[in-house]
């Protein structure tokens, strides 16, 4: 056996040729650098003095450079509450706007994934219709909007009977879904002038509120979308037998379901809330002062006195550590969970 | 007799209904409706408000704005009027490159119709669909083309554009590479597979920074290379296409990763066996991936592209941090432009900016549903 042959030839089905190993390692090494360096960079600037940025790179603490805490010091003591409040902001934005969107997310699902529907195509449209001339007569003719909306509302549940009667067509549940699904397509830029105009009128703008409320419904299609996969795959037999014994359906979905989705549910809610945690653009719209995010203060951060590297790398780091924290600690759900999404479509 | 008496009890008087009964009895539309109300608050409704945005003047006015229904004057002025640099951009003469690319669109285009028309599945709905997709594609490479030719400029469309393909096109290979490489049997798998998830996590503002940061050629960390190649004076940020790739690898370093570990649950669920027999007869590398890795993985490849362009149109927080839309508009995306719009407080050209994008994004990622991902999972099923 020649030396080329050994080393191009795997020993065994399962191994390798040891230049392929070689390939392989150092292909795996070479990106690991290319993960980590920019990780490396902002630790170690973060622990730097001005005059070792600017003098130009130094690349190994305690050898190139003494750490110095004096940017954390900045962050924590000298501005305080001006990054404890947008800090404070986004986890009960992030964690507050999961949960809503996890709950109200995985009972739509449910219900899509054991119950028929049928709305009737004559609803949906004279729905939009009242809904187009609604809008047209607030912002073009000045009428209030609560006048607007309950003439709106009355005369759709006075005409839905003869719509239906006149236009028999309807949608399935697939329909549905798709809808649901579908308006993560929508760029959120196109409902952010109107949303932001709607708390604005209703005075919610620069609240926590206003935030939830908009997060909850841009992640809500991911989690119907991937709960409904996950509750499709659990079997029915139970919730039948439990229907037989006369629970609920409320007691059935909480008490049962629920419970046997947990590994859908992690995966989901880490998703979503990471999303939620990292949300720039809609934040941006709608909070300026008090209810300031993370993201848009450290976005913040170009500043008059030019680029600060220190402060941001540790405003960086403080968003980051977390949320790889918490990736470290569930990765295997997160994987599982964007490959059911992503098979199954 | 059992049957009769059952039937005897169901057609007695019914008790009056408890609130909980009734309750249960509509749990199924209860469960819906939460979600569907958030829904048509926060998202269609905003949708139709928009719209009539995008066809209306907004000015401020003496304790409040004004409203003024002015029809299709926002999408003129920025197709054919005083703003149509900064949607479409400049227009220069076309070069053999802007050719090329038409050339290869129209016979893209040339294919597919030939395709279909053989296909005896040919309908109205169907023909209608493939007319806008053909005509949006025919569109996008023209403007391509005279904006790549000589003086030309790209405007945020194309710049979109760039993004969306340049981006899904460098991650799906890099993605597929990694996921290759970690499907070999190695040591340590999981480690390489947990530390190349980490990026997708980060925040993208912070990858902005941390990209600003690195690149920088005068204090960032590979100053002494761009200083030996004489590079330490120009900025990346000057000139226009590197910008844009500066912002591409930023992209493309978060979202390596969620292709990576999609493929990789895909390549892993493979038919084991018939890699063994192909191995057996002495199939190289590139027989196995062609022949069985590729046909196993193609629709999981095909809906993660889907999935990856959909969230890549949206694109604002790399290029507003990294370089504010700069040099000029060069890197403004139309996420940006909408919202460069809304802080000069023009409302209506903000939401007509975003309107182009919904229908851009809309055609582009049905099409690509319809016409590509669709038939791959057919083929496999």
């Amino acid at each position: 056996m020649s030396v080329l042959k050994r080393l191009t030839e795997p020993k065994s089905l399962d191994s390798m040729s040891p230049l392929g190993a070689v390939l392989v390692y150092g292909g795996l090494i070479l990106w690991s650098m290319v993960v980590l360096f920019p990780l490396y960079w902002i630790a170690i600037t973060s622990l730097k003095l001005p005059i070792h940025v600017s003098a130009g790179p130094v690349y190994l603490p305690f050898v190139d450079f003494l750490p110095d805490l004096h940017a954390w010091r900045y962050i924590f003591v000298d501005l305080g509450n001006d990054t404890l409040r947008p800090y404070l902001n986004s986890i009960v934005v992030a964690l507050v706007s999961t949960a809503l969107a996890m709950l109200i997310g995985s009972m739509a699902a449910y219900s899509l994934s054991r119950l028929e529907f049928a709305p009737r195509l004559a609803s949906i449209l004279l729905f939009l219709l009242l809904g187009a001339v609604m809008i047209v007569a607030v912002a073009g003719f000045g009428v209030p909007w609560w006048i607007a909306a309950v003439v709106a509302l009355a005369l759709f549940l006075l005409l839905a009977r003869a719509a239906g009667r006149t236009m028999r067509a309807s949608l399935g549940n697939g329909d549905i879904l798709f809808w649901i699904i579908s308006q993560r397509i929508l760029p959120p830029v196109v409902a952010a002038l109107p949303i932001y105009v709607m708390f604005q009128t209703v005075g919610l703008l620069d609240t926590r509120t206003a935030l939830i409320a908009t997060y909850t419904t841009v992640n809500l299609p991911i989690v119907v979308w991937l709960m409904y996969d996950f509750f499709v795959t659990i079997p029915k037999d139970l919730e039948e037998s439990a229907s037989l014994d006369g629970a609920s359906r409320f007691a059935i979905f909480f008490g049962i379901v629920l419970p046997l989705a947990r590994p859908g549910l992690v995966a989901t809610g880490l998703l979503v809330l990471i999303l939620a945690w990292n949300e720039y653009l809609l934040a941006l719209f709608l909070s300026s002062a008090n209810a300031q995010t993370m993201p848009v203060l450290v976005a913040a951060q170009n500043a008059t006195r030019g680029p600060q590297w220190w402060y941001m790398s540790v405003l960086i780091l403080l968003m980051i550590l977390p949320v790889i924290f918490l990736t470290l600690l569930l990765q295997r759900f997160i994987a599982k969970g964007m490959l059911l999404g992503a098979v199954k479509g | 007799m059992a049957v009769t008496s059952a039937a005897h009890v169901t057609a007695a008087p019914p008790e009056r209904e408890s609130l909980n009964d009734w309750l249960d009895r509509q749990a199924g539309r209860l469960f819906i409706l939460p979600a569907v109300i958030l829904i048509l608050g926060f998202s269609i409704f905003p949708l139709i408000a928009s719209a009539y945005l995008a066809l209306s003047r907004f000015k401020l006015a003496p304790g409040g704005y004004t409203l003024t229904f002015i029809g299709w004057f926002n999408f003129k002025k920025m197709l054919t009027g005083s703003q149509q640099f900064h949607l479409l951009g400049t227009f220069g003469a076309i070069t053999l490159l802007g050719w090329v690319i038409m050339l290869a669109t129209v016979a893209l285009v040339v294919w597919g119709v030939v395709r279909y028309a053989r296909s005896g599945r040919v309908t109205v709905v169907g023909s209608i669909g493939r007319l806008i997709t053909i005509a949006t594609a025919l569109a996008l490479s023209v403007l391509f083309a005279v904006n790549l030719g000589e003086g030309g400029q790209l405007g945020t469309i194309a710049t979109t554009m760039f993004y969306v393909a340049g981006g899904v096109a460098v991650q799906f290979a890099l993605g597929l590479g990694l996921a290759l490489l970690c499907a070999k049997p190695i040591r340590g798998r999981s480690f390489f597979r947990v530390l190349f998830f980490v990026p997708l996590m980060v925040t993208p503002v912070g990858i902005a920074y941390t990209f600003r940061m690195l690149a920088d050629t005068a204090v960032g960390p590979f100053a002494p290379l761009w200083h030996w190649l004489g590079y330490a004076q120009t900025s990346w940020s000057a000139d226009a296409w590197t910008a844009r790739f500066v912002v591409l690898i930023g992209d493309s370093w978060q979202w390596i990763p969620f292709i990576f570990i999609v493929l990789l649950a895909a390549i892993e669920s493979q038919p084991r066996d018939e890699v063994e027999a192909a191995q057996l007869d002495g199939a190289s590398g590139w027989q196995i991936f062609r022949d069985i890795t590729w046909p196993s993985i193609a629709p999981v490849a095909a809906t993660v592209v889907l999935i990856r362009a959909i969230e890549a149109f949206k694109i604002i927080d790399l290029p507003n941090v990294l370089t504010n839309g700069g040099p000029g508009i060069a890197t403004e995306s139309l996420t940006l432009h909408a919202f460069i719009e809304w802080r000069a407080l023009n409302l209506g050209g903000s939401a007509a900016v975003a309107y182009i994008l919904l229908f851009l994004s809309t055609i582009a990622c049905v099409s690509f549903f319809n016409f590509v991902v669709k038939p791959m999972r057919e083929a496999r099923a």
